[in-house]
């Protein structure tokens, strides 16, 4: 009888217990509050573009916006040139960026010694901060002039210098991510592999790049989203013809450079088409996100 | 017959002196085991005979220590010192690749690319870490696949693909459950034919079952090295005497 009161007793302070945990309640409301700001953001960013952008595709029909040639709003909506300059830029500012941004975490995580990798450090976070506007200016003194006498063109504002502006701002984003994903890997990797007699430089190539490889995958997605949106450089050192560009040494405009340069001024179905850039903009990141996160889960073990 | 000798040696931690005038003979095909508390010394002892302590910056070291009758530290080139004494870890470490890549990374490491060679190598040295019956139907599978205890003999067949003279053991067994434990205790007793081994262990009981020698160290000093039976029956040092009969450590 006396066990049975306890118990009684104790499932009493149990349920006053609970009621009082409005404090928990509190909390776990204000977290799924914070966790729904951004879902909230991405629908009805998404829920906007398609609502403006949709009159431009009924208008000028899908395949004519998508893959048309011409941009001669308000009659013609082509904006293929302009899907082919962002695909291009992106590509290039990857192949080039991504192989020395690798580069350099490996140096900085493995290789350098403390007192270079405390002066390399600060430089490549600097280079993050540094705003799009002002990378422009950098293209426009520096690399456009080089890429004109290089090439003996007459204008150097091209997609190879869209390209170069951009390979540079997306280091640090690389950079950063992979040489934290390098170091956070166990020493138990780099111990067991030299043990074995293995060099530094093969156990880092073989055991560390490939385990640290979700990590660079994700630089590596986040510098494509950084490229692919950009555009206050993009339009400083492109050109920005909307035609489409016959090889990298010509001008093009980007998806992200139509928009900024006309929306200003756009009205009736012309703001819809800029509207409908945006759509296949976003398309285009979710896209390439979604397969840099396949290709990173289904080869990872 | 000495494997390696160790004789004078000191080393230091920046200011920690970590290792006290240690000196100490290791015979060929036998199982040297160093035991003593945390902090002792001894796993900083078998790190210095591959030369693992080089990782850790601001490590000095004086005295010598000989491998087959070279100084390590100044005779031998690392990498091929580490290719003939070789290691496995207090947790089981494979790399993250397939099993059969596993056990042909040192080979490989060598350069060495005939498939048929590797093929011999793989399944030779994953037959004497006990695991071939275990893992050859799935060579090609991830190694994380496997169980603690698998991985702790994968390891060890990493190991003896590279046919060192020597393996190092830092607690090889001390993540693994009894049983696993058991199975590697086993395997030991089969490489000691072939292999010189020496073991770092917190457990006295493993230093009784398999090792030929037992060394004590207690705070970086060298205590007691002898015959396993005479260092647990008859220690001459009072300190060794209160650590294996577990007055205190």
């Amino acid at each position: 009888m006396d066990t049975v009161n306890k118990i009684r007793t104790s499932e009493l302070q149990l349920a006053q217990k609970q009621t009082y945990d409005w404090v928990g309640k509190g909390f776990h409301l204000l977290f799924l509050c914070s966790a729904m700001v951004g879902v909230v953001s991405v629908a009805t960013i998404g829920g906007f573009l398609f609502y403006e952008g949709l009159p431009a595709f009924q208008e000028a029909g899908v395949s004519e916006l998508i893959l048309g040639s011409e941009w001669l709003p308000p009659a013609l909506f082509g904006i293929f040139p302009m899907i082919v300059a962002s695909l291009i830029s992106t590509a290039g500012a990857v192949i080039i960026g991504v192989p020395v941004a690798i580069l350099t975490a490996i140096f900085l995580a493995e290789l350098a010694p403390k007192w270079l990798a405390d002066i390399v450090r600060p430089a490549v976070e600097l280079l993050a901060g540094i705003p799009s506007v002002v990378y422009g200016f950098f293209g426009l003194v520096i690399i456009v002039p080089a890429i004109e006498t290089l090439f003996n063109i007459p204008a150097g504002n091209t997609i190879l210098a869209g390209i170069i502006v951009l390979a540079i701002m997306i280091l640090p984003t690389v950079i950063t991510i992979s040489e934290t994903s390098l170091r956070a890997l166990p020493s138990v990797y780099k111990e067991g592999a030299l043990a074995l007699g293995a060099s530094h430089i093969y156990s880092i190539f073989k055991v560390l790049v490939p385990a640290a490889r979700s990590g660079i995958l994700t630089g590596v997605a986040l510098g494509v989203a950084r490229a692919i949106g950009e555009t206050m450089a993009i339009i400083m050192v492109m050109g920005n013809a909307p035609a489409m560009p016959g090889s990298i040494l010509e001008p093009a405009r980007t998806l992200t450079a139509n928009i900024a340069m006309e929306m200003s001024y756009a009205t009736g179905i012309h703001a819809s088409a800029l509207y409908s850039t945006g759509i296949v903009l976003l398309v285009f990141i979710v896209l390439l996100n979604t397969t840099l996160l396949y290709v990173n889960r289904k080869r990872s073990c | 017959m000495n494997k390696l000798e160790v004789s004078n040696l000191n080393l230091f931690y920046g200011e920690t002196h970590a290792l006290r005038d240690i000196s100490l003979e290791i015979p060929a095909r036998q199982v040297t085991a160093l035991i003593g508390p945390s902090g002792c010394g001894k796993s900083t002892l078998l790190r210095t005979l591959n030369r693992m302590n080089d990782l850790i910056s601001g490590v000095k070291i004086s005295g010598d220590v000989t491998f087959e009758g070279e100084n390590i530290y100044s005779d031998v080139d690392v990498k091929q010192l580490r290719m003939r004494v070789g290691m496995v870890f207090q947790k089981p470490n494979p790399f993250p690749m397939s099993i059969y890549e596993n056990v042909a990374f040192g080979l490989k490491a060598q350069g060495i690319k005939n498939k048929k060679h590797l093929d011999s190598v793989v399944e030779e040295s994953l037959r004497g870490a006990a695991l071939w019956d275990e893992v050859k139907e799935r060579l090609d599978t991830p190694a994380f696949g496997l169980s603690g205890g698998q991985q702790q003999r994968l390891c060890i067949a990493r190991a003896i693909a590279m046919q060192p003279e020597v393996i190092l053991m830092d607690e090889p067994t001390s993540a693994l459950d009894p049983i696993a434990t058991h199975k590697i205790e086993e395997l030991m007793d089969e490489l000691r034919k072939k292999f010189t081994i020496v073991i770092v262990t917190h457990s006295m009981n493993q230093a009784k079952r398999i090792s030929d020698k037992t060394a004590f160290f207690w705070m970086g000093e060298l205590v007691e090295y002898g015959e396993t039976s005479q260092v647990f029956n008859q220690p001459k040092d009072k300190r060794t005497q209160g650590y294996v009969s577990g007055e205190f450590g």
